[in-house]
């Protein structure tokens, strides 16, 4: 019978959030030691540590929905950007009347465009409970209106992602206008300060990086705790045998309408934690390379794992950080190779080579020459 | 007795092939009905129409003579109490033998009760019983990706009973199977059916034969003869379409 029971922390799990909170205790505690101490982290690296994090967020999003259920988004990067506009928004209006054309009601590229009066859909995003709802709620509606309509179609496998990837194509053609009134091919930038604490002050920066750190967690754990439950095995189910599912009795549609909806308001979160880390939204967050490249740090890490995903997207960005600075041209080739070395070599990813070792350990007849 | 399904004038083309051409069928509750035909019968399109995967063109599919199933989908119609059974068997790979039972028993189908289900002594009974009759306890915690074909069989099966379903469409359960199974399989069959109606789509005549049952001929998308396996198969036109090859 105890076998039967799945714990909602296992040693994976439990690892992962041992590590991340040594490191969201211990790095804001390493910029306060004196630069010359071998501990010291100069503090420009606390943001850039929290944008990882919020890339990690969005691989467990994207294997919420690819690993267990088995929809591979190519559009996860729309979800993200929209929960990171939703949140540029609010960071726009708090500029208020100090941005160079110090008009108190327009941020400055409306003004630059002629515009006299705010556009309905600004509207509330003064108010930073209203910007963190709509940077859930908007991600989270689109994917509840696009599953429903993809889902219930029945399109599935390579047509889904097909039509993400236009979906989110369709988003960064749309956001380049300035007619759409979102700052164009700038976006949104010039930030000043969030809740009216500056974003600059290395204070603030902690507090976001903390904030990601606790959302990372919070939404690794909910996720485990859809995965590990009947619902979850359905979903597991759909994307096994599908139409064993269905004859079953269970309505499949409802089920992807649900984890895409979830899955697509985690990507939301992730983006509205990243921009006031990171200082910009722009519509090239949209690109589908992005999402292309979401896709990646999950296969990396190893599908239908979430502590994987994480830990591949943390790898890869890693990894591409060093290499735009040392190799700039090579990095385009590495994410090539990454992607093909993982689906020849590395079926169940990182995490799944580890579990291989382990299991390979006990076998004498395994080991390795 | 009234019929438990039935079927009249049914008719279903693909790109103007007549898969099902006028069907009518009757079946009894708690009966066991064998359906035989050759490839291309239109024993497969029969199972789909019935189970709302395919639309009929034409005619009518009732449910204890009350509910129009053509106008339901797989998971309505499932909840109704009509259970299937694939030709190839399709279980969940990277379940455990359990899980497959599990997610397979009667309850609410619903998201977000399956999301706060809380598994019950009921349930878990009712488990540890349906390991016993497809004789897979031994093999409980194992992934279902690591069971023999012929086990597989039995798993749907017992998946299939875990649903609590009035009406079974089991679709060739003896494909693959040894001899040995095969007869196994015709006596579980028979033990369910009473308590509840089956309906067998077979190939084998061994197997029909040990079913011991009424036996429906398909050809052509029609019933061509109905009766015991001896009046049928002593039929001149089923030896012609079909026995006789």
């Amino acid at each position: 019978m105890k076998a039967s029971m799945t714990r909602l922390i296992d040693l994976r799990l439990g690892l992962f959030l041992a590590a991340l909170f040594a490191v969201t205790v211990l790095a804001p505690l390493a910029t306060t030691l004196s630069s010359s101490s071998p501990f010291n982290l100069p503090s420009y690296l606390i943001p850039l540590m929290g944008k990882y994090l919020c890339y990690a967020l969005l691989a467990v999003a994207l294997d919420l929905c690819w690993g267990y259920a088995g929809i591979l988004s190519l559009g996860h990067g729309a979800f993200f950007a929209l929960g990171g506009y939703a949140m540029g928004m609010h960071l726009m209006r708090e500029i208020g009347a100090r941005g160079v054309y110090a008009n108190p009601e327009l941020p400055d590229f409306m003004v630059f465009l002629s515009y006299d009066h705010l556009p309905w859909f600004w509207w509330g995003f003064g108010n930073f409970g209203f910007a963190a709802v709509m940077a859930l709620a908007v991600p989270g509606l689109l994917a509840f209106v696009f599953g429903w309509f993809a889902f219930r179609s029945r399109v599935s496998g390579v047509y889904l992602s097909i039509i993400t990837q236009a979906l989110t194509f369709a988003l960064l053609l749309a956001f380049f206008r300035n007619e759409m009134g979102f700052g164009g091919n700038n976006g949104l930038t010039d930030f000043r300060d969030v809740l009216g604490f500056s974003l600059s002050a290395p204070s603030t920066r902690i507090a976001l990086f903390v904030l990601t750190a606790i959302c990372l967690a919070a939404c690794i754990l909910i996720a485990r705790a859809i995965t590990i439950s009947k619902a979850g095995k359905v979903l597991v189910a759909v994307r096994d045998a599908e139409s064993r599912t269905r004859f079953l009795g269970y309505r499949v549609e409802s089920y992807s309408v649900f984890v895409f909806t979830i899955s697509a308001m985690m990507a939301g979160l992730a983006g509205a934690l990243y921009v006031p880390q990171v200082g910009i939204i722009n519509p090239s967050e949209f690109a589908p390379a992005n999402s292309i490249e979401i896709v990646v740090w999950v296969a990396l890490g190893g599908r239908g794992t979430l502590v994987g995903a994480a830990i591949g997207a943390l790898v890869v960005v890693a990894l591409k950080s060093w290499l735009t600075a040392t190799f700039p041209d090579l990095w385009l080739f590495a994410l090539g190779g990454l992607f093909i070395l993982v689906t020849l070599a590395l079926p169940n990813g990182l995490l799944g080579l580890l579990d291989r070792f382990r299991r390979a350990k006990p076998a004498p007849k395994e080991v390795p020459a | 007795m009234t019929a438990q399904l039935y079927l009249d004038g049914v008719t279903r083309s693909f790109d103007g092939f007549k898969a099902i051409n006028n069907l009518a069928l009757s079946v009894d509750k708690g009966e066991l009905r064998a359906v035989i035909g050759p490839n291309g019968a239109g024993k497969t399109t029969m199972m789909d129409i019935i189970t709302g995967k395919t639309r009929p063109d034409g005619g009518e599919v009732l449910w204890n003579m009350d509910t129009d199933l053509t106008r339901l989908d797989e998971a309505r119609v499932a909840r109704l109490g009509i259970g299937r059974k694939f030709q190839k068997p399709t279980v969940f790979e990277t379940h455990t033998v359990e899980d497959n039972i599990r997610l397979s028993l009667k309850a609410p189908r619903g998201v977000f009760a399956s999301l706060f289900h809380r598994s019950t002594k009921a349930e878990e009974t009712r488990v540890t019983e349906l390991m016993d009759q497809i004789r897979l306890t031994h093999l409980r915690f194992e992934d279902a990706a690591n069971l023999s074909h012929g086990q597989k069989q039995w798993l749907e099966i017992g998946m299939l009973l875990a649903q609590e379903p009035q009406l079974l469409l089991v679709d060739e359960p003896a494909a693959g199977m040894t001899d040995a199974e095969t007869m196994e399989t015709a006596e579980l069959l028979k033990s369910i059916a009473g308590e509840r109606t089956v309906i067998v789509v077979e190939h084998d005549m061994d197997f029909v034969r040990a079913l011991d049952c009424r036996v429906t001929v398909l050809h052509q998308g029609s019933v061509l003869a109905e009766g015991s396996l001896d009046y049928v198969s002593g039929r001149d036109d089923v030896i012609e379409v079909y026995l006789g090859r």
